[in-house]
């Protein structure tokens, strides 16, 4: 079930995230690569260097916009001119779905630029719901939410963190961008079974996933996205797979960022889970 | 307590300035202790007190938001000194947590905070000044936005009574220092050192925070601006400067060239020879465009 109404009914595979770093590379060799992920964020200015290198790569390639502040899970209204830039974007990129995380980061015009954890509370919930669905009839494009990894919980949490996820999605009516490898890392340091939250997701909803290394301490794991994805997170994804379907993955690479080849053999790992289920179903 | 009570909190702790030694501040900004602080919102596990998930945020913020100073100022680092230019980006990051959806305009404040606090430039603080607006001048023009530029044949039609507008990604700056320079040299120097050690790297910026100590007074006018999306910094005229700024407030060609030379030396046919030489300069760099509508609007009421 690759293609739904959360992903604007496209069919994508295999992506990678657009970082600086492969510019040359890929304007150079012009690589096949499915569809590649940008940060809303770094293009949502007025004009320079950052909207030409993008129209360059959008002449050749698919782009799905990912975003890293809209913070619907923040208290505080919708910043109206983070949208105007926003929508202004989803134009030029033609984007089919957009996806940003499930998060707060700014409290009254304050911004920390980190995706900080929700409470999980139905108030948070509704809050966060509300926000999701005007932003969407603003976008006037399909939304995403991603779960987060996260570091700490708070006592006033009335839920699980999926059954908070569930909670948003269904009041907001908008889509997942399921993060195997948040789930994999806020499971080590909550100390709940990940695969508890993968079959609690309600399969048809899931519009993208995104998969990732992560740094791992003494007393918890750090979600640094600077490392190849671990066996355990396969595994994860393999079983993501078998209960969602077929569905547009993405590898986050964001640090200590390899050659693009690397890169994107890394992503292509994924192909074999992906391929699975449709072979067991010939 | 609500979702908005726990943000609050929350944040406000996590942006409360870590110790020298880079941990979680020992107490909030009122005065009690931040162990007790992050218990009442913050569940403990196993492994991890509730101060120290609390810690996580917390230096993961501060991080981020030094790293982004870090990297947008090397020209003010090269002024101070890295431990300077540490306790700098502390103290203003205290006073002006970030206020936009991208970390991109963190530095926005930075110049008229350092004006506000002088102390943490020293005697340099007048060098660290110019640095700071000259650094913030080129993140501006970067990816500030671009009209069409007026070709020659529209400069021809161009009479007093007419306007003109400036390329929005243009900033026209006044120095005292030639920091257009200093940055120059700062930049290579960085772009040298990807491929040195990191022994290497220090010695070369220590040389250059010497050579910035004695780095003499010269006032100096500069248009920052751009070519195919690369940044420039261009030394113009005291004279130009004038006209430059004249035409972006809306003047007419012929008020913007009066003002100009207001207080000029030079004769009529130096200035003549002046203004084509000018014209022909900002021709060729696109960096006359038509008026904005506002502005135009403004000067004609």
């Amino acid at each position: 079930m690759p293609a739904n109404r959360f992903n604007g009914f496209t069919d994508y595979g295999i992506g990678i995230g657009l970082r600086i770093p492969h510019y040359a590379h890929i304007f150079e060799k012009k690589p096949g690569v499915d569809w590649f992920e940008i940060i809303s964020e770094n293009y949502m200015v007025d004009g320079g260097r950052p909207l030409a290198t993008l129209d360059q790569i959008l002449e050749r390639y698919r782009v799905v916009q990912h975003g890293v502040s809209t913070y619907f899970g923040s208290a505080e209204p919708l910043n109206r001119e983070h949208l105007r830039r926003l929508k202004a974007l989803v134009k030029r990129t033609k984007t089919p779905w957009l996806t940003d995380h499930l998060c707060w980061g700014s409290v009254d015009g304050t911004y920390s630029h980190d995706l900080l954890p929700m409470p999980y509370t139905f108030e948070a919930a509704e809050i966060t719901a509300r926000k999701v669905r005007e932003a969407r009839d603003f976008l006037e494009v399909p939304i995403a939410v991603e779960n987060v990894s996260s570091y700490a919980e708070f006592h006033m949490s009335e839920m699980t963190e999926w059954e908070f996820l569930n909670e948003v999605v269904e009041r907001a009516d908008c889509g997942i961008l399921l993060d195997v490898n948040n789930i994999y890392v806020s499971s080590r340091n909550h100390d709940f079974d990940p695969y508890d939250y993968l079959n609690s997701i309600p399969a048809e909803r899931v519009a993208q996933i995104h998969i990732a290394g992560h740094s791992k301490f003494q007393k918890y794991i750090l979600d640094t996205h600077d490392h190849p994805v671990i066996d355990p997170v396969w595994k994860l994804y393999e079983h993501a797979i078998r209960r969602i379907g077929p569905t547009a993955t993405l590898l986050e690479w964001d640090d200590s960022i390899p050659s693009f080849d690397e890169v994107h053999a890394e992503a292509l790992k994924a192909e074999k889970y992906i391929q699975a289920p449709a072979t067991a179903g010939l | 307590m609500t979702l908005l009570e726990l943000q609050r909190r929350m944040m406000k702790a996590v942006m409360q300035p870590l110790t020298s030694s880079d941990r979680i501040a020992p107490k909030t900004e009122d005065g009690r202790p931040m162990k007790i602080e992050a218990a009442e919102f913050i569940t403990p596990n196993s492994r991890l007190t509730s101060l120290e998930r609390l810690e996580i945020y917390s230096r993961s913020y501060w991080y981020r938001a030094l790293d982004s100073l870090y990297d947008d100022f090397p020209g003010v680092r090269a002024v101070l000194g890295p431990q300077a230019f540490q306790r700098l980006s502390r103290a203003y990051l205290a006073e002006c947590p970030s206020r936009s959806f991208t970390l991109r305009n963190l530095g926005e404040r930075l110049a008229g905070w350092l004006q506000r606090n002088p102390r943490y430039a020293g005697r340099r603080h007048a060098l660290a000044l110019d640095m700071v607006r000259l650094e913030w001048a080129h993140i501006e023009a970067f990816d500030s936005a671009a009209e069409k530029a007026l070709g020659p044949e529209d400069l021809i039609e161009l009479g007093p009574d007419l306007r003109a507008g400036l390329q929005p990604y243009i900033r026209l700056l006044e120095f005292e220092y030639p920091v257009d320079k200093l940055l120059i040299q700062v930049n290579r120097a960085s772009e040298e050192h990807e491929e040195a050690s990191n022994a290497v790297l220090k010695q070369k910026h220590d040389g250059l925070t010497r050579r910035a100590i004695h780095l003499k007074r010269e006032r100096t006018h500069l248009a920052v601006h751009r070519m195919d999306f690369t940044v420039y910094y261009r030394r113009i005229a005291a004279e130009e400067f004038r006209i430059l700024n004249a035409l972006r407030e809306g003047q007419p060609v012929g008020h913007a060239i009066q003002y100009g030379f207001e207080n000029s030396t030079a004769s009529l046919d130096e200035q003549q020879r002046l203004l084509e030489t000018w014209f022909a300069a900002w021709a060729e760099l696109g960096w006359l465009c038509p008026p904005a509508r506002v502005k135009k609007a403004r000067v004609t009421t």
